[in-house]
């Protein structure tokens, strides 16, 4: 419940005052409120727990832990629905 | 790729678990804190691979096991009044109240809806203004920036019909709960990694001087939880208590500044009763005053809630480290995922269902 999935920063865009954007989980793209992490861009890796981007992480770190979690069985909440923008 | 293997590399385990066997030189009891770690630990074996003077208990830290009973009865209140559609994450519609659980409400006919992000639920009550929508804001530190951001683009939005059951809880005071526990065993602590990601790890450094334990911000692959481990007994070996930062790739000491204010902006600190344990001062975040309009126990009177916990269930001595899921004589038999009878139990965090999942409920039967 508590652990945070990275994604790869596909899109930008600011939404009525925040900075959103889209990502990539291992081909399933999520909405992500990226507000707290100005720094992280297009093509950035970012660890995002519940629709909320935390923080940046390196590409193999990215991976690393996307397949941990795959084999951990914690990638559950990429199955919710999603709200459309 | 060489790297990405590292972390899970049996030559560099072995290499660690080695090390752990050199420095130790007497017995000690560790707890994991995240309810994350545990389930990595007991489905990786990770305290099985540690020399027999290091024992591993498992810490209060899944959110979905220590919400209180009140909180889920509460919420079905909720879900079952007219014209509300209740959202959640996914992970809460099973956990048993006192007498269903929300999958068996939403079967009834209750508007139950599972959202990804909280900011989701926002837009539902957006999209359904004749509505009432009620998010079930449950979570560590972890979860609180994306609640926090709900919540407030609420109120930016003047979105009306969007309120928040709160139940937030925070690690530092469970820890301190644990180390002030009378029987206490718990020496040192893997501290959570993700939760750290948001606050950093300064929080921690008071109780690491305090309680003179130390504290290691741990990951949660098997070469993180290795060397958190490592990290933690040579401290002890050298009679030292403080922090250290395992997970550096990730974790640094301020953590996301950001994030952190705009927890502040929806939330402040309360008393925090957990399932299993009781009431813990000053553990629990609810919304602030000015965010009245938008909380759930301000717009739905559900009243007094009488709730009573199984007699038989140990998971409150479970999540202090005072006892293992194969101490309790329900376990595996009269309690299971399928039916939980606590806190442990009910999410796959939990410690009774991580030994459950991975088949120590075998060993339990078969040594009883």
């Amino acid at each position: 419940m508590c652990l945070a999935i990275p994604g790869k920063v596909l899109e930008v865009f600011e939404d009525r005052g925040v900075r959103m954007g889209r990502a990539d989980f291992g081909g399933t793209v999520r909405k992500v409120c990226l507000e707290s992490l100005p720094e992280a861009g297009l093509g950035d890796y970012v660890l995002v727990h519940v629709g909320f981007a935390l923080s940046k992480v390196d590409p193999e770190e990215a991976e690393r832990t996307y397949r941990f979690l795959e084999e951990l069985g914690q990638l559950g909440e990429l199955d919710a629905p999603q709200a459309d923008t | 790729m060489k790297y990405l293997d590292e972390y899970r590399d049996g030559r560099v385990a072995a290499k660690i678990v080695a090390e752990i066997g050199r420095v130790t030189t007497r017995p000690w009891t560790l707890m994991e804190v995240c309810g994350g770690q545990t389930h990595s630990i007991v489905k990786h074996g990770i305290d099985r691979l540690l020399p027999s003077e290091i024992e591993l208990v498992h810490g209060p830290g899944c959110p979905v096991c220590v919400t209180p009973m009140e909180q889920i009865d509460k919420a079905h209140a909720i879900a079952r009044s007219p014209g509300v559609i209740f959202t959640s994450f996914g992970d809460m519609l099973r956990v048993p109240g006192s007498r269903t659980d929300l999958l068996r409400l939403k079967s009834e006919g209750a508007d139950v809806r599972i959202v990804y992000a909280p900011i989701d639920a926002v837009r539902i009550a957006q999209e359904n203004p004749d509505r009432e929508v009620v998010f079930f804001a449950i979570g560590f530190e972890t979860t609180a920036p994306a609640n926090a951001l709900a919540v407030m683009r609420a109120r930016a939005l003047g979105v009306g019909n969007f309120t928040m059951l709160v139940s937030h809880v925070l690690v530092p005071p469970a820890i301190a709960a644990v180390l002030q526990s009378p029987g206490n065993r718990v020496q040192g602590f893997l501290g959570p990694g993700h939760v750290c990601t948001v606050m950093g790890y300064r929080e921690y450094e008071a109780i690491a001087r305090n309680y003179r334990v130390p504290v290691v911000i741990t990951g949660f692959e098997p070469v993180d939880l290795l060397e958190g481990v490592l990290k933690t007994v040579t401290q002890l070996e050298r009679a030292e208590a403080r922090v250290d930062n395992q997970y550096s790739r990730v974790v640094s000491a301020a953590g996301n500044a950001g994030a952190q204010r705009l927890i502040w902006s929806a939330f402040e600190v309360c008393d925090r009763k957990w399932r299993g344990v009781g009431t813990i001062p000053k553990s629990g975040l609810r919304l602030r005053y000015e965010l009245r309009d938008h909380d759930a126990e301000k717009r739905f009177d559900v009243g007094t809630l009488e709730t009573r916990e199984p007699a038989e269930c140990i998971s409150g001595q479970i999540l202090r480290g005072l006892k293992k899921p194969h101490d309790c004589p329900a376990f595996g038999n009269r309690c299971s995922p399928a039916n939980p009878l606590g806190a442990t139990m009910v999410s796959a965090e939990g410690a009774c269902a991580a030994y459950y999942a991975y088949g120590r409920y075998r060993e339990a039967v078969t040594a009883s």
